[in-house]
C-alpha cells in the first residue's frame, strides 16, 4: 500500500489501468471520431478507430435539421442562471443554518432536510399540475424555479452549511466588534473564505442541470425551447430510427465544451466534487 | 419604571438575520418539496384524467389497482435488479480504482483524470454512444467478431438489456464515488499501516483490518447515494430501451413517466410516486440504522 514498488508492480498495475480505461474512454473516443466518419464507415468491419475520409457533414446537419444553436443556448442559459441562483440561496441558508443563533433554527433546519430525501421524480406529477395551473407549462420558468429552490438546491444549501461550520469563530467576532451587520460580515469575510464550496456547488450545479432530462421532456414541447440532452434523442428518420452520424456529431457537441473545461480544471473539479462527500 | 432598551436588540437582530438568509430556501421548500408531496398524496387519492377532464375522489382506488396491477412485480423487479446490480458493480469498481489510483506512481493524476471524464460528458451524449455501440451491427460487436464471437442485440434480449443498462450507468457515474473513496484512502493515518507491517500484517489483511473500517463512513455514504440515484434513473431507460424488451428494463421511474404522462393516468401516476417515495425513506431509514451498527468510528 505504501512504500516504493518495484519496477514489476508498477507495470503490472500500469496494465491493469490501461485494461481498465477501455470502457471509460473508448466510448467518447468513439464518440468524436465515428461524428466524422460518413455513414458508411460508421458501421464498417473491423471498426475502424481513426476516420479514413473525414467527413464533417453530419455536423452541418445537426444545425439544419433542429434549431441546435438556440437549444444549445437554452441549455447554457438555464445551466447559468440555475448556479448562480443555487449559489445565492444555497450560500446564504448554509451561512445561517451553520453561524446565526435564531429560534426555530433547528427546526426550519430539519424542515429543509426533507429535500434530500424525497426525489423529484415523486412530486413532477404536482409539480405539472402547479405550473400548468400558472400557465408556465412548455416554458423555461420550471427548468429554472425548481432546481433553485427545490429539491437540488438542499444538497447545495448542505455542503455550504458543512463548510461555513468548519470557519473560526474568531474570524466574525472581530467584525461584530467593529459594528459591522450580518449581511456585511457574510458579504465581506464568509462568503470570500468560503470559495472551495462554492467551487464545488456550482460544479455539480451545473452538471445536474445540463444533464437534466425528465424535466425537459415533462415541461417542453415546442423544439425552440428544448434543451440539449432532448434535443440529442430527436435526429430521427421516417421511421424513428436514430440517424447515428447526426446523433453522434450533436452528441459531441454537447460534451465537447464541457470535457474541455474539465481537462483545463480538472484539479478543481476533483477536489471540489471530492470536498462535497469528506464530511457526510 | 423600567428604562427603555433599544428595541433591536442583539438577539433580535440576529433572529431578523437568519430568517432573512433562510427565507428563499424554507420558502421554496414548501412550495417546490412540502406541498407537491401533500399534493402527490391528494391526487393519489383520485382518479383523474387529463384528457378526459375528469377528477373525481376515488378513495383507495388507486392502492387497490396497485396491487392487481400485473405490471408492478416486474416493474419493481427491474429496480431492485437495477439498484441492486449497480451498488455491487458501482461500489467493487470504485474501491478498485480508488485504491489503484491511491498508489504513487508517475503519471497517476492522468490516469485519475481519464477515469473521471465520463462523469463529465452529459449524460443523453453518453447514453447515445453505447446504444450505438451495443447495437447488433454496433462496435461492441464488431470487436467480439474480431475474436471470433458473435454478440447478441444487447439491447433487445431481456436477458442482456438490464445488464447492459447497469454497465452503460456504472461507467458513467462510478468517477464520483471513486474520488469520494479515494478522498478517503487518503485520510487514513499512516501510523496504522506502519503498525501493522511490523506486526507483519500482510496487505490483504492491512486492508480488511484497517483500510475498510477506516473507510467505512465513506462506503456507506456512497451506497446511500448510489441506490437513491439508481431509484431516480430514467434518461437512461428511455434512451436506451424504452422500458423494454418486454416490461425487462422498466424501473419505477420510467412505469411512473409512462402511465401519467404517456397513458395521462395522473392519480394512478401519483400512487406510483407514493411508492417511490415510501422505497426511498424505508432504504434511508435502514441505512442509517445500518451506520449505527456497522460503520467504524473513530474516538471524535
Amino acid at each position: 500500500m505504501q512504500g516504493r514498488l518495484s519496477p514489476r508492480t508498477q507495470a503490472a498495475l500500469y496494465g491493469l489501468m490501461c485494461l481498465l480505461l477501455v470502457p471509460f474512454v473508448f466510448p467518447t473516443w468513439w464518440m468524436v471520431t465515428s461524428s466524422v466518419k460518413p455513414i458508411s464507415e460508421i458501421f464498417a468491419f473491423p471498426p475502424q478507430l481513426w476516420p479514413a475520409h473525414a467527413d464533417f457533414s453530419s455536423y452541418q446537419q445537426v444545425f439544419k435539421l433542429q434549431p441546435f444553436a438556440r437549444q444549445y443556448w437554452n441549455s447554457a442559459w438555464i445551466a447559468a442562471v440555475v448556479t448562480l441562483g443555487t449559489l445565492g440561496v444555497a450560500s446564504m441558508a448554509g451561512y445561517a443554518f451553520a453561524r446565526i443563533r435564531f429560534p426555530g433554527a433547528n427546526a426550519l433546519f430539519v424542515v429543509v432536510l426533507t429535500g434530500l430525501l424525497i426525489p423529484s421524480e415523486v412530486t413532477i406529477v404536482p409539480l405539472f399540475q402547479m405550473f400548468r395551473a400558472l400557465g408556465l407549462v412548455n416554458t423555461h420558468w420550471p427548468l429554472v424555479l425548481i432546481p433553485i429552490f427545490g429539491a437540488p438546491c438542499v444538497f447545495a444549501t448542505f455542503i455550504m452549511r458543512q463548510f461555513y461550520i468548519t470557519l473560526p469563530a474568531e474570524l466574525e467576532e472581530a467584525a461584530r466588534v467593529d459594528g459591522l451587520g450580518r449581511f456585511k460580515i457574510f458579504r465581506t469575510i464568509a462568503l470570500p473564505l468560503a470559495r472551495p464550496a462554492l467551487a464545488s456547488v456550482a460544479i455539480f450545479t451545473f452538471l445536474h442541470s445540463w444533464n437534466l432530462y425528465l424535466e425537459p421532456i415533462v415541461f417542453l414541447s415546442t423544439p425552440t425551447l428544448f434543451t440539449l440532452p432532448q434535443a440529442l434523442t430527436q435526429f430521427t428518420d421516417a421511421y424513428g430510427g436514430p440517424m447515428w452520424n447526426i446523433q453522434l456529431a450533436a452528441a459531441t457537441l454537447t460534451a465537447l465544451p464541457v470535457l474541455l473545461v474539465f481537462v483545463v480544471a480538472q484539479k478543481q473539479f476533483i477536489e471540489g466534487l471530492a470536498h462535497t462527500g469528506l464530511k457526510g | 419604571m423600567q428604562e427603555a432598551r433599544p428595541f433591536w436588540t442583539l438577539a433580535r437582530r440576529e433572529a431578523l438575520a437568519g430568517g432573512l438568509f433562510v427565507a428563499p430556501q424554507l420558502a421554496g421548500v414548501l412550495v417546490f418539496v412540502l406541498a407537491p408531496l401533500a399534493l402527490v398524496f391528494w391526487y393519489s387519492l383520485h382518479e383523474w384524467n387529463v384528457l378526459a377532464n375528469t377528477f373525481e375522489f376515488t378513495g383507495a382506488q388507486n392502492y387497490q389497482d396497485l396491487l392487481q396491477d400485473a405490471t408492478l412485480p416486474p416493474v419493481l423487479a427491474a429496480s431492485a435488479v437495477f439498484a441492486a446490480g449497480l451498488v455491487v458493480f458501482n461500489l467493487s469498481l470504485a474501491l478498485l480504482l480508488a485504491v489503484l489510483l491511491n498508489q504513487k506512481l508517475v503519471g497517476i493524476t492522468a490516469f485519475r483524470t481519464l477515469f473521471f471524464s465520463p462523469v463529465v460528458v452529459s449524460l443523453v451524449a453518453w447514453t447515445i454512444v453505447w446504444g450505438f455501440l451495443l447495437q447488433a451491427n454496433g462496435g461492441i460487436n464488431g470487436v467480439l467478431k474480431l475474436a471470433g464471437i458473435e454478440g447478441p442485440n444487447w439491447l433487445r434480449m431481456p436477458a442482456t438489456a438490464m445488464a447492459s443498462v447497469i454497465v452503460v450507468q456504472v461507467f458513467k457515474n462510478v468517477g464520483l464515488n471513486m474520488i469520494l473513496l479515494l478522498a478517503a484512502l487518503q485520510g487514513v493515518p499512516r501510523e496504522l499501516y506502519e503498525a501493522a507491517r511490523i506486526d507483519g500484517a500482510s496487505a490483504w489483511r492491512q486492508f480488511r483490518r484497517i483500510t475498510l473500517p477506516m473507510i467505512s463512513p465513506t462506503i456507506l455514504l456512497t451506497s446511500v447515494i448510489t441506490v437513491v440515484g439508481a431509484l431516480q434513473v430514467f434518461a437512461q431507460i428511455a434512451v436506451l430501451t424504452q422500458g423494454g424488451p418486454g416490461h425487462s428494463t422498466t424501473v419505477l421511474v420510467y412505469y411512473l413517466y409512462q402511465q401519467t404522462f404517456q397513458f395521462h393516468r395522473f392519480g394512478y401516476g401519483s400512487t406510483l410516486a407514493i411508492v417511490l417515495f415510501a422505497i426511498v425513506a424505508l432504504l434511508t431509514l435502514a441505512q442509517w440504522q445500518l451506520r449505527k451498527r456497522f460503520v467504524f468510528h473513530e474516538q471524535s
